[in-house]
């Protein structure tokens, strides 16, 4: 008998747009990678401020660029930034973030290095995060719906334990909230393959299901084939899967699979950080199966609260957004439980049911979102990884 | 009911994770199928680390893998019911 989630609230923060927040970050936000030491420099400043530093931003093109200002402006556009500071070499694409970024209505400002060397860029920025933070800190929590929460999920460093019960529970939470009005997010991929024709028929039409496909065979056309060496069973499974008992990317896929649970069907397919436009329910985003890249991506949609299933242990965290981390392994959850939020290595011992484990998900997930700090969280990982799609010009 | 050694996805798939840790080779392994909760014996042939798989039936090279009642690879190898299954004689079939 599962219980009903309907009427359950979380403390969250309402933002101007509508959205909900789980987290209240300022956060100084870099174009380029030439910006990452102002923006630093303003985070050390500035207690309460969060600098993103990354590796890329200049010289990009096309898609490859479009995709690093999605990625830039969903970032400080995600409901858990109250505030943010922009800081580029040149006001050009500085504007066009803090621009993106005003649409949803938070406090946003952007400075620009150029004629003002880094020590008055600096100065400046810093003037503006401490009024961020006064802002900020004054922002009340307060009861929202947990059924307007955008939770997204990946998992990693996968074994055979994931497909049989942490995957499974990410599946049964959203089997549970999907139909409350949750907004949920799936992708990796590279590593649906061994399950594509399982996950081309959980689309909600077949037209969706057409689209799919078409996103997952280019991925193997433009990219596996263009650029495989022998094969990719040295990356696809990773050394860490092998290790922890899966032989081929199908069992892998399979596992994966499991985290959309029985009922759930996917409604529509997202490029990479793009925002689902089409309302409630479950999307696929095309990303990376690389943790940091697709959590980062996730983040950048929009989604507030990030479900990750690992089997040997991933560690894997985020600057923005929480991460909580299901492990059913009980040598992982033995070994390395300081990352472990929610254990459901009862499953394995038959002594916890899927119904069990996903309701107890549900829990950390309402925990988390009232302020919860995760074991990621507390243990500092801010992994913020840009999705490159080809080199620079 | 004491807590399996084995766990197997559904009732055609013909190999099954070791679900605990330190498993010796001769142990009389308790299964469960987790598609319906009903328990099976198998001996282990192998020490297997936890999460890795053994056969639950006599395999000829050439046989596809099946878990989660799905194809999963081919078998590069003859593997008797209770040995352990892994890269040494499984192969993806794509890539």
């Amino acid at each position: 008998m599962s219980a009903s989630y309907g009427n359950v609230t979380v403390k969250g923060y309402r933002r101007d747009n509508g959205r909900v927040g789980v987290r209240n970050h300022v956060v100084i936000l870099p174009v380029d990678d030439i910006s990452n030491a102002a923006c630093e420099a303003v985070a050390n400043n500035i207690k309460g401020t969060l600098a993103l530093p990354h590796a890329y931003g200049r010289l990009q093109f096309g898609a490859d660029l479009d995709l690093h200002f999605r990625t830039m402006i969903g970032t400080g556009a995600n409901p858990n930034v109250a505030a943010c500071v922009v800081i580029g070499i040149e006001p050009g694409w500085t504007q066009k973030i803090v621009e993106g970024i005003a649409e949803t209505g938070k406090p946003v400002a952007g400075f620009s290095i150029e004629q003002n060397g880094d020590l008055k860029t600096i100065m400046d920025a810093s003037r503006k995060a401490k009024a961020f933070v006064h802002y900020a800190s004054e922002l009340p929590r307060e009861d929202c719906p947990l059924s307007e929460l955008w939770v997204s999920t990946k998992c990693g460093e996968s074994d055979t334990t994931t497909g049989l019960g942490s995957c499974p529970t990410v599946g049964n939470m959203y089997d549970k909230l999907l139909p409350e009005g949750i907004y949920g997010c799936f992708g990796e991929t590279s590593e649906i393959t061994g399950a594509e024709h399982i996950c081309k028929e959980r689309a909600a039409t077949p037209e969706v299901g057409e689209r799919w496909y078409r996103m997952w065979k280019a991925y193997q056309d433009d990219v596996i084939f263009a650029h495989q060496t022998d094969d990719l069973s040295e990356s696809q499974p990773t050394k860490g899967n092998i290790e922890g008992g899966l032989t081929t990317i199908e069992e892998k896929a399979l596992g994966n699979l499991e985290k959309i649970g029985r009922t759930s069907r996917y409604i529509d397919i997202l490029e990479p950080a793009e925002k689902p436009a089409a309302g409630p329910g479950l999307y696929f985003m095309d990303t990376s199966s690389a943790a940091a890249e697709c959590v980062t991506l996730m983040a950048a949609g929009g989604y507030v609260v990030h479900t990750f299933p690992t089997g040997q242990g991933n560690v894997i965290g985020n600057p923005i957004v929480p991460v909580i981390k299901i492990s059913a392994n009980p040598r992982t959850v033995r070994t390395m439980g300081e990352h472990i939020d929610v254990d459901v290595s009862g499953i394995l011992r038959r002594d916890m049911t899927i119904e069990e484990a996903g309701d107890a998900l549900i829990d950390m997930i309402v925990r988390t979102a009232n302020g919860r700090a995760t074991a990621a969280e507390a243990l500092g990982h801010r992994e913020f990884v840009m999705t490159k799609l080809y080199r620079s010009a | 009911m004491p807590a399996p050694h084995l766990l197997a996805h559904e009732h055609a798939d013909n190999v099954g994770v070791v679900v605990v840790e330190g498993l010796t080779a001769g142990t009389r392994m308790l299964g469960v199928v987790t598609a319906d909760n009903s328990s099976f014996e198998l001996e282990a042939r192998a020490d297997v680390p936890i999460g890795h798989k053994v056969a639950l039936k006599d395999i000829k090279s050439g046989d596809t893998a099946v878990k989660y009642g799905e194809d999963i690879g081919r078998f590069v190898a003859d593997v008797a019911a209770g040995e352990h299954v892994h890269v040494h004689n499984l192969k993806t079939k794509r890539w």
